[in-house]
């Protein structure tokens, strides 16, 4: 668990933080509720983690509220991992 | 009682200027849609009135009133005129939805600037397209959006200013300006002396081939506005308004700015993205009574359950439509069981700039409809061949509108061909003016529909690649020439496929440059190249690898087969493709 929340938490830094924002971005950072990831930029993250972990995660799961932190991102990924 | 009262009785003695009337607008007084949403609501004795609640991420809050509107779009109006910004400009809002954009929109057409509002998620591609095609002469923008302006800067040389209204301003590079609305309250500012025909806004719409084009607006779009809101949206004094559009695009412009705020209404902005319960919250603690949404919201609020809708109070709520894309039947009666109210469908598209084949309060709703004509509006399906009206209930054909409605389009900025072939019969040497007066050409909408025998519209689909997706339109050809930009792409189709939520989402066909082998990353990283240099709307949400794409014997590249295979349709005749 430990190492996926390093490598989605890299992810969303490479993907979608720029350089010199000012923003520490964390585990528990609010991602989507603090505008970080735009709602629909959401779909390329899903896309990774199905891609990253051979995942599939229904459209009824995935969603701003799942999505909204490296933590809760790492807690749906993990019930998809059966 | 509704606004409109009887859509029957109103097609019968319809005017135009029902609209003067319903604004109490008198001959003389001056047309400025930035006056016309905050002075003059002002002089009318409602200064005090709450114009805008705006939340934001986390718990951000603000309220503007009439008078807050009308001192600081002063405020914006004199900054672009000290900065040498002249009537007639281009200035590009760039923002997210924050207080600044809906205020500074106002400021910009006070001093007799065109607003050019663009989506503040649009990478720096297509940010570049759209400030070139338009010579934008100044942005306004914020910290989080600065960054994608100075990528492109060195390309625009018609940019002169950029103000930047929110952030911090010792990020800022030289060059840049920091303008903090909230200290600079004028109270007296000569709006410009704008006419009927005075260019207001220019928002720009996607098409199949080429760049996207340039729709420009008028002032005099204002009387179709105001009377489409007062009439499909029952817009009252006391309404609490909300309009969930982004004025990125035509309706977060035309009915999240300028109908409810020349009626001088209340209305009510959320800007921290689509969260379900957030959605509900907002709506019950402003206790909104209009909702103005689009179907890939509702259904996405659909998808997450009546429970929560029921932990919420939203008993003020009495009027819904939407807009956008077609509004599904399931979508209809699922919103009457849960709010007691069915979404009223709208129809109408970035040209037309107004609502034209709407439902309205009062009248039979059939669920997946698009309703009737605005009244004032001859709306017609034309037969695909001919071009003629059908008059066969149940026969698909162009959706086809006379002109002459006040906030027709006057012209694709610089595109005066493609203007003219909108139009059925116009003349090859018409100009734009001459195509938007002669009531007896269609303007066509690049939309397909049938008419049932009782009047009502229903939609069929596009009649040409535009993709719709979540109620936004994308070309084809911008996210084709972005493609080849990545290292590994040769050539790319695209087209929409089916989606449950999105109606449509974008669909890719590739081939790939001898030393590229087709995985997951690679996807990945196509799929973030186009998501970050046009839009996450623009991203392919699949990405098929070819060995070759089909194409026409003159080597054109046939997105016509490739989609209707996604759609399972026939691809008609296909004499034309090349042989393998």
């Amino acid at each position: 668990m430990d190492e996926m929340k390093e490598e989605v938490l890299e992810y969303v830094i490479e993907e979608y933080v720029d350089e010199d924002d000012d923003e520490e971005v964390g585990y528990d950072t609010a991602l989507i509720s603090s505008g970080i990831v735009d709602s629909f930029s959401m779909v390329s993250l899903k896309v990774f983690l199905e891609k990253k972990y051979k995942i599939s995660l229904p459209d009824s799961e995935a969603t701003p509220e799942a999505f909204d932190t490296v933590n809760s991102i790492c807690d749906l990924v993990v019930k998809h991992q059966g | 009682m509704s606004n409109i009262k009887s859509y029957e009785q109103r097609l019968q003695d319809f005017d135009w200027n029902h609209a003067k009337e319903i604004l109490g607008w008198q001959e003389g007084e001056l047309l400025n849609i930035g006056h016309m949403c905050s002075d003059r609501i002002c002089a009318k004795g409602h200064a005090d009135k709450t114009a805008l609640i705006w939340e934001g991420f986390g718990d951000a809050t603000a309220q503007y009133t009439f008078n807050d509107l009308r001192v600081l779009s002063n405020g914006f109006a004199k900054l672009l005129r000290d900065q040498g910004v002249e009537p007639g400009d281009r200035v590009c809002l760039f923002m997210d939805k924050v207080p600044a954009l809906y205020v500074s929109f106002l400021g910009v057409l006070k001093m007799g600037g065109v607003a050019q509002p663009l989506f503040s998620a649009f990478g720096d591609d297509s940010l570049e397209v759209r400030l070139a095609s338009a010579e934008t002469k100044a942005i306004l923008t914020t910290q989080k959006h600065v960054k994608k302006v100075r990528k492109i800067l060195d390309k625009l040389p018609a940019l002169k200013t950029i103000i930047v209204v929110e952030g911090n301003p010792a990020k800022l590079k030289d060059g840049e300006l920091f303008y903090d609305m909230t200290e600079n309250r004028v109270e007296d500012f000569e709006c410009f002396q704008s006419g009927p025909e005075t260019q207001s806004v220019l928002h720009y719409t996607s098409g199949t081939t080429g760049q996207p084009k340039g729709a420009q607006h008028v002032h005099s779009s204002v009387w179709g506005q105001a009377l489409t809101a007062s009439w499909v949206l029952d817009l009252h004094d006391d309404d609490i308004y909300w309009c969930t559009a982004d004025p990125g695009w035509v309706t977060g412009t035309s009915y999240g700015i300028i109908g409810p705020w020349a009626l001088g209404v209340t209305q009510c902005v959320l800007d921290s993205g689509f969260t379900t319960a957030r959605w509900y919250k907002f709506m019950q603690d402003n206790r909104v009574t209009v909702w103005y949404s689009a179907p890939t919201a509702i259904r996405s609020l659909m998808r997450d359950g009546d429970e929560l809708v029921k932990q919420h109070d939203l008993s003020a709520l009495r009027h819904l439509c939407s807009v956008g894309e077609p509004l599904n039947a399931e979508a209809v009666v699922w919103s009457e069981k849960v709010f007691g109210k069915a979404f009223l469908d709208t129809f109408w598209q970035t040209e037309t700039g107004a609502m034209m084949i709407t439902n309205y309060p009062g009248m039979k709703i059939k669920p997946g409809s698009m309703g009737k004509p605005f009244p004032g509006i001859t709306a017609a399906v034309l037969d695909l061949k001919t071009n003629e009206p059908v008059d066969e209930p149940g026969t698909v054909g162009l959706i086809a509108f006379r002109p002459g409605w006040p906030s027709m389009f006057r012209e694709y900025r610089n595109q005066h061909d493609v203007y003219r072939s909108k139009f059925v019969g116009a003349a090859d040497d018409a100009t734009p003016e001459q195509c938007r007066t002669n009531t007896d050409l269609w303007y066509v909408s690049g939309d397909r529909a049938s008419i049932d025998a009782d009047g009502y519209f229903w939609f069929v689909g596009r009649d040409d690649d535009v993709i719709n997706t979540g109620g936004h339109l994308v070309g084809p050809f911008e996210i084709e020439s972005a493609l080849i930009e990545h290292e590994a792409i040769a050539e790319a189709a695209v087209v929409g496929k089916p989606d449950e939520v999105n109606m449509e989402v974008v669909k890719a066909f590739v081939t790939l440059h001898k030393g590229f082998e087709f995985d997951d990353m690679l996807e990945l990283s196509v799929m973030n190249f186009i998501r970050k240099s046009l839009s996450p709307l623009a991203m392919p949400q699949e990405i098929e690898v070819m060995e070759k794409l089909p194409k026409t014997r003159s080597g054109k590249i046939l997105r016509r087969y490739l989609r209707s295979i996604e759609w399972g349709e026939d691809a008609g005749d296909l004499s034309t493709l090349e042989d393998d």
